[in-house]
């Protein structure tokens, strides 16, 4: 079902939404100006030092989280699961509170690296759980990853009251792009080069995610497999969390309704899912900069908003025969 | 065709009304401690004080005791809980739409009466649009309810932060307040209205109990004995809602709680039937909640982490019947 | 009498059970079989009111099943159904006593405690009766719902593949307590079954369903034929009578 000019036209409105935000912000931009050259001094540095950034910053990681969505989709073999809602993110953030509690002044890169290993810790435990546990229908899979979510939730917020950084952690638990400067956003890249990898990797997660002892006969390595899957997913939600915040659904309802179309080949489906993700993300942030313009409404509660929405429609759309 | 390898086994030795027996005096205890213990000054100050906020922990107790149970036996699953199917977010929310319309003053002099009963009524409302949809419409799974209930959760919470940010900073305190009440800061005001829902609730509830012990054994069966299995469901989510508003708007949202009450009571209760285990877990949240409270208060001098402290415990149970494999 | 006029299931337009119409008669044992997907779990389902039907009735006794509360069909019907599975602590006698639910909603008399004895001892459980039934074997927990279902004293009971749990020595052990439901008991006994040679030996009358739609109805001599066996599961056998009983050979 996919037409020959459907990626370079998402392509374009990716484009056409990045230049959007490029424009968009509380001081005034005359973007075709600045392009010849001319513009002040101010504005050039608005440009480069936050539009840019920011706009960057959109693309990647909406890019990126998507990606990690589906991949944790293909791990799990369950289609309503993403790093959000099995607990990933929230032992990230665990992850990171511990850096703020122990070591408040570790560099950018050993905090995004000790939360990646919490959410790596909290992943495999949510997939020994689902081994563990003999389940029915298909949705129990993300309702035990909800729970687990709100159960590390818990603990994270036991620790954050003890160490008095509520405040703190209620500042990244929305996530939140007004923050993205220069120099401070440059990580995304890394997240970005981790879905590079696993576009590479496609196939042979696409087997994985037939299951153990299916991938196995057909001479896949699936635990390396599975385990360079939850690195992966753990290194994204890592750096997204340090970086922006959280930004709940974004890569559950990306690959789901990318999935409508074009089926759940994930070499072919991948680029779709990445130009999604940054088009939502984008589409949000915008939307977020405008409707109460000049304040800003963070894009984790627009996504609240929108996400929940398109997962509820995703739901209940299911035929009475599935449920 | 008799098993020739089986040996006869008495019947249970263990009372489950000896159970609930020893639960209450334990409870009896604990009440007569949190009121005399530290006790300084004005005997009838202190009387009216430590027992309105034992009043209060008591109904909290009792309602999220008695819906956690009934929701466990309608859905058939002992790790799902009332509280994650959005209604404490619901709530919130509704405060919220509140503020928005009428400025926040306005809402802060409405009796808190009317409006405890208005949220509820609304809420239930709601409640029964939401689920009574889901139910009747082709058959469902329950597991879709609950899930549908948990990203309802996350809707109304979102949206929540939406209006917040909507509506002008100065009105933001009330909001903060109204939302984060935990168990030091219980809504007093309404505690004569919640006790008048919950007695309402458990004459229901009382005569429903066979009812809810033939739901135990599953739909199937149960519409085989002659359940009115639709009508059965919906009435106990209607009860669920009730008791869950009334929790809600004296302390807040308590997700964890219930699970943790109502698996032990599983655990230590002797007997299947509702009659008993519902006893059991009002109690076992009662000694939780006041024995925990004076653990703060006398031991450790913490004031307003209860709830947090709880929803950790609870947590941990969480994880452990899931290792256990209970989940189904 | 139950009766089934244009009984009918459709899942998105593709139809489940297609316009069943046939009378079960009273007293006496109706096996149901037939391939995989044939509707037969289905169709039992729906008689019991368990799943609604997409067009047609069905009529016990007089009533209608989708109208008829609740607590009077239970007096006249029970159905077991495959997976019964349920977390809480049961011991064998509670469950049985559930049987007298649409009696006396709960709270047990004398006489109930009568028909539990009753039941308890037709499936050979006296010894087990106060076990939990998360301690038994499957088999064992199998005969504790059966028990449930014959003390719920109906006219008429339903058991969709009842044997699917069960080894050789239990299986033949339930269908023969099945035939002595009928003679002793005098019920009406409708069994889903996946085994030929079972309906063959145990049932008076055979209801054989292909695709949603009846094939083939009759008494087992009629039904158990090469040609007609062949004409539905579409695999070639051939019918021997050994001891009285029709078997059929179907496995080289």
């Amino acid at each position: 079902m996919t037409h020959r000019f459907a990626i370079p036209a998402a392509l374009l409105l990716v484009v056409l939404l990045a230049c959007a935000s490029l424009t968009i912000g509380v001081s005034d931009l005359d973007l075709t100006a600045l392009l010849r050259g001319g513009g002040t001094d101010r504005q050039t540095l608005i440009l480069f030092a936050s539009r840019i950034p920011r706009t960057i910053a959109l693309i990647l990681s909406g890019a990126s989280m998507a990606i990690a969505g589906l991949l944790l989709q293909m791990l799990a073999r369950n289609r309503f699961v993403e790093p959000s809602t099995v607990g990933t993110i929230e032992s990230a953030s665990l992850g990171l509170l511990a850096t703020l509690v122990f070591w408040p002044a570790a560099p950018v890169m050993v905090k995004m690296g000790i939360a990646a290993l919490f959410a790596l810790g909290g992943t495999t435990l949510f997939l020994r759980i689902l081994s563990l546990i003999k389940w029915r229908d298909v949705l129990i899979v993300p309702l035990v990853g909800l729970m687990l979510s709100g159960v590390i939730e818990s603990i994270t917020d036991f620790f954050a009251y003890r160490f008095e950084l509520l405040q703190a952690l209620a500042n990244w638990r929305t996530g939140d792009f007004s923050g993205v400067l220069r120099g401070r956003y440059e990580l995304l890249w890394l997240s970005f080069a981790m879905a590079l990898i696993t576009y590479v990797a496609a196939d042979r997660f696409t087997v994985a995610g037939l299951g153990e002892s299916f991938a196995t006969n057909l001479g896949l390595a699936y635990r390396r497999i599975l385990a360079l899957g939850l690195t992966i997913i753990a290194i994204v939600s890592a750096i997204v969390v340090v970086s922006v915040g959280m930004v709940p659904f974004l890569g559950l309802v990306v690959p789901n309704v990318v999935r409508m179309a074009v089926g759940d080949n994930m070499r072919r489906g991948l680029p779709y899912v990445a130009l999604l993700g940054a088009g939502l993300v984008l589409v949000s942030d915008i939307a977020g900069r405008l409707i109460r313009f000049p304040y800003e409404i963070p894009i984790g509660t627009v996504m609240g908003v929108l996400g929940s929405v398109i997962f509820l429609y995703l739901l209940l759309k299911r035929t009475p025969a599935n449920a | 065709m008799p098993d020739a390898l089986a040996a006869p086994v008495p019947a249970p030795l263990r009372n489950p009304t000896i159970v609930i027996a020893v639960l209450a005096a334990v409870t009896g205890l604990l009440i007569l401690g949190f009121m005399t213990i530290g006790a300084r000054g004005d005997w009838s100050f202190i009387l009216a004080f430590r027992g309105r906020k034992l009043f209060a922990l008591l109904l909290v107790g009792y309602a999220v005791a008695l819906s956690t149970v009934i929701f466990q036996t309608i859905t058939q699953n002992r790790i799902l809980t009332p509280a994650i199917m959005g209604f404490d977010a619901l709530f919130v929310l509704l405060q919220s739409v509140l503020v928005f319309l009428f400025g926040g003053l306005a809402v802060l002099t409405f009796n808190a009466q009317a409006m405890f009963a208005i949220e509820t009524l609304v809420m239930s409302a709601f409640a029964a649009l939401i689920y009574g949809f889901l139910f009747f419409g082709a058959r469902r799974s329950l597991h879709l309810v609950m899930l549908v209930g948990i990203v309802l959760g996350t809707l109304f919470r979102s949206l929540t932060d939406f209006l917040v940010r909507l509506i002008d900073p100065n009105e933001f305190a009330t909001l903060q307040d109204m939302f984060y009440a935990g168990f030091n800061a219980v809504e007093t005001d309404i505690l004569g209205l919640c006790c008048i829902v919950l007695l309402t609730a458990s004459l229901v509830a009382w005569r429903k109990f066979p009812v809810w012990d033939v739901l135990a054994i599953g739909r199937d069966s149960a519409v085989n004995l002659g359940v009115a299995y639709h009508r059965e469901v919906l009435i106990a989510l209607a009860l669920v809602t009730l008791l869950v508003s009334t929790s809600t708007a004296l302390v807040g949202p308590v997700t964890f709680f219930g699970l943790l009450v109502a698996n032990l009571a599983y655990l230590i209760t002797p007997s299947h039937k509702h009659i008993h285990i519902v006893p059991v877990a009002a109690l076992i949240a009662a000694i939780c909640l006041i024995g925990g409270q004076m653990l703060l208060e006398r031991v450790f001098a913490f004031n307003t982490s209860l709830s947090i402290i709880i929803e950790f415990a609870g947590g941990i149970v969480f994880i452990l019947l899931l290792l256990r494999g209970k989940a189904r | 009498m139950i009766k089934l006029n244009q009984v009918t299931k459709t899942y998105d337009g593709t139809p489940v059970v297609d316009s069943v119409s046939l009378d079960l008669p009273r007293q006496g044992l109706t096996a149901i079989i037939g391939p995989n997907g044939a509707g037969k779990s289905t169709l039992l389902s729906m008689v019991a009111r368990l799943l609604p039907m997409s067009a047609g009735t069905v009529t016990v006794d007089g009533l209608d099943v989708t109208k008829t509360p609740g607590d009077t069909l239970a007096k006249k019907l029970a159905i077991l159904r495959q997976d019964n599975h349920t977390s809480a602590r049961l011991t064998v006698r509670d469950l049985v006593g559930f049987g007298r639910f649409p009696h006396s909603k709960g709270r047990l008399t004398s006489a109930d405690a009568e028909k539990i004895d009753e039941a308890i001892a037709f499936l050979g459980l006296d010894a087990l009766q106060h076990r939990f039934i998360d301690e038994l074997s499957g088999g064992q927990r199998q005969r504790a719902y059966v028990a449930m279902v014959l003390c719920q004293d109906t006219e008429f009971v339903l058991l969709d593949e009842p044997l699917n749990s069960l080894d050789m020595k239990h299986a033949v052990g339930m269908m023969k307590l099945m035939r002595r439901a009928v003679t002793e008991l005098g019920k009406t006994v409708v069994v889903v079954l996946h085994d030929i040679n079972f309906a063959s030996c145990y049932a008076d009358h055979i209801l054989l369903m292909q695709d949603g739609r009846l094939a083939h109805a009759g008494p087992p001599v009629d039904v158990i034929t090469p040609e007609i066996i062949k004409s539905v599961y579409d695999i070639d056998i051939a019918v021997h009578s050994i001891a009285g009983q029709l078997i059929s050979v179907y496995y080289a």
